[in-house]
């Protein structure tokens, strides 16, 4: 079976990084047959490349305005195919351990060819890393959420989102224009995210940014119960029972704000 | 020996101690409460005079002073002392009450001050000198971020077999900012080589950044004699380009403006400003809480570093007074170097184009100034 090369996609901000991975890779092609599909500058700019050029590696730096490479790590995943992601990174010993403990593939730059080469012989066996191992790592929130529709991934900016909503296995996206389908645990958002969202009920997150206001509203036995009212959707959710403080301590967060302004 | 006669918190603490004493002696006289700041008042109308003279006549000395061993400084600056006493006492109309002797009896309160205040400035300069070491420490520790290194040490890699003479010049570079940043970084340098480490340190950054990063300067009317402490400016620019530029996928602009006015010298960087990039900010504080100390070592009072964010730009605003010469500060404690410059009129010095001339107080003669045989200035 003749081996096909192996198809190598360099994700770094910096232009010279970029330029002397290239020079390596070329070092090793020598050695081992592979193809450059393409650089990107950041994580966003990578997965548009990988929809029309699909990759074997990606080699990603950590630090990147955009999308950094953890969290474009965590998109990969959601391809029908994940390629295998290994990170070059400048950071210190301190950061790393992290990656050392996951047993996640890194290189430290300034990278050696030697290095190099032994990471890519290794890459056919490796396995695309998983969801557990990535969110171990230290990274900050999010900046988008990944939905997969037609084999494409598809990013959602974390601040355009409204309310996410959990319904049955599925998590419900809502943004100003449409819903998406999620696949991932209502709580493990809400500690990502922190007080970017509030919980009005058991199974939904608010965006406090979309906020208009609170309505209490009677039901058809009576009782009556406060409704969250949003901006840019002509949509309202149910505050739960459990959950009523929110009402009064957003009321007086805005009621602050306005006296600050 | 002497503190710095000009500097501002020299001259308040000198103040309060005496008016403080003032107060401590008419609480010991008037038994009675309420009269006791009528004779505080009537105390401070007396004292006040004297102190504001001796305080002149120290400003007039101070570059004079600045440059003796410490005992001939301390005996003219006593000297001082007794002529405004004889001299004050010589105009004071004499008063049918006045008991003989007030002259001598003024004169050993005058000197007791003197002395006493002497001494606490010494002692002050002494608890002060090993927080100047700890500070450079602290300097070498905060500066430069590792991943700058490796970047850069990428950078330069990149450049190796495309473009030589580029990678020449760009370790030149990094030699020079590192030697800057191991060397001992106690003593004030010229304005114009800070600027210069910053020149070379942004180039670095440009070759990794490329044009994300524009640097607007704007020092053609800075003062380049003005001394100030080294690597007061760089840890700023690093910052700003971390914070401010990195966190980018546009370009983004630096700018630096540095000018004199009012014989203070001013330093305002401003950079573009992510609100989201929180999680960088304890860093950020830490080197502004740095470099606030080691001005307020050099400068007491007469330095302050402010930094604000405006909508979308991170602004760091540094004051310093404007010297050319080194005065005495408490980093020299204990070792009366004879300082050869200290005496040449303060006018003529700011004229003088200080680099490669500067006089180095108290350090050897091997030291090397590190930009003075480095040819490309690009």
């Amino acid at each position: 079976m003749a081996e096909s090369p192996l198809r190598v996609l360099i994700v770094d901000d910096e232009g010279p990084a970029r330029h002397r991975l290239r020079e390596l890779l070329d070092d090793c092609a020598a050695v081992l047959p592979l193809a450059i599909v393409g650089e990107a500058q950041h994580g966003r700019e990578a997965l548009d490349i990988l929809h029309s050029a699909p990759a074997d590696l990606v080699l990603t730096d950590i630090h990147m305005p955009g999308m950094d490479g953890i969290e474009l790590a965590r998109h990969l995943l959601k391809l029908p195919r994940p390629p295998v992601v290994i990170f070059t990174t400048a950071f210190h010993q301190h950061a790393l351990a992290a990656f050392e403990v996951n047993a996640v593939d890194y290189l430290v730059k300034p990278v050696r060819v030697q290095r190099l080469l032994a990471a890519l012989q290794k890459v056919p066996r490796l396995k695309p890393m998983t969801m557990e191992k990535l969110t171990q790592l230290p990274a900050s929130a999010r900046r988008f959420l990944s939905v997969t529709e037609r084999s494409r991934v598809v990013l959602v900016p974390v601040d355009e989102v409204v309310y996410l909503k959990a319904e049955l296995k599925y998590i419900t996206i809502r943004t100003g224009q449409r819903e998406y389908l999620l696949e991932e645990s209502l709580t493990r958002l809400e500690q990502e995210f922190g007080n970017r969202f509030v919980r009005v009920h058991r199974n939904c997150l608010v965006a406090r940014d979309f906020i208009r206001g609170f309505e209490r509203r009677a039901n058809d036995e009576g009782d009556a119960h406060w409704e969250v009212l949003l901006h840019g959707i002509d949509e309202s959710l149910p505050v739960s029972r459990r959950q009523q403080y929110i009402v009064r301590e957003i009321g007086r967060e805005a009621m602050n704000g306005a006296a600050a302004a | 020996m002497l503190p710095d006669l000009r500097n501002l918190g020299t001259i308040l603490r000198i103040l309060v101690a005496v008016n403080g004493a003032a107060l401590a002696i008419a609480l010991a006289r008037e038994p009675r409460l309420p009269l006791v700041l009528a004779e505080w008042a009537r105390l401070t109308g007396f004292v006040e005079p004297h102190l504001f003279a001796e305080l002149a006549v120290l400003w007039l000395l101070q570059p004079w002073l600045a440059g003796r061993r410490g005992r001939v400084a301390i005996a003219v600056v006593t000297l001082v002392t007794c002529a405004i006493g004889i001299g004050a006492d010589a105009l004071t109309p004499r008063m049918a009450g006045d008991v003989p002797g007030a002259l001598v009896r003024h004169l050993v309160f005058a000197l007791a001050a003197q002395f006493l205040l002497i001494g606490y400035f010494r002692l002050r300069a002494r608890a002060l000198s090993p927080a100047i070491t700890e500070a450079r420490l602290q300097a070498l520790q905060a500066r430069i971020r590792p991943h700058f290194l490796f970047n850069s040490i990428t950078a330069v890699l990149s450049l190796m077999r495309s473009e030589p003479r580029r990678a020449e010049a760009a370790l030149e570079d990094l030699a020079d900012l590192f030697r800057v940043l191991m060397r001992d970084n106690r003593e004030l340098a010229p304005l114009a080589d800070e600027v210069e480490l910053c020149r070379q340190y942004l180039d670095l950054e440009q070759l990794r950044l490329g044009d994300r990063l524009v640097i607007d300067w704007n020092v053609k009317s800075m003062p380049g004699d003005a001394l100030v402490p080294p690597l007061v400016l760089q840890p700023l620019l690093e910052n700003a380009v971390y914070h401010g530029i990195e966190p980018l996928t546009t370009q983004g602009v630096l700018s630096i403006n540095i000018f004199l006015s009012r014989d203070e010298v001013h330093a305002i960087l401003k950079n573009p400003y992510a609100a989201n990039g929180a999680r960088h900010q304890v860093g950020n504080r830490m080197a502004l809480d740095n470099i606030r100390e080691r001005l307020a070592l050099h400068f007491d009072a007469e330095a302050s570093l402010e930094s604000r964010v405006t909508r979308d730009a991170y602004e760091v605003h540094i004051r310093m007074p404007y010297r050319t010469h080194k005065p005495a500060t408490a980093g020299e404690a204990g070792t009366a170097s004879p300082q050869p410059d200290g005496r040449a009129d303060r006018g003529t010095q700011k004229r003088r184009q200080s680099r490669g001339q500067r006089p180095l107080p108290g350090t050897p003669a091997t030291r090397i100034e590190p930009w003075l045989n480095h040819p490309s200035a690009s």
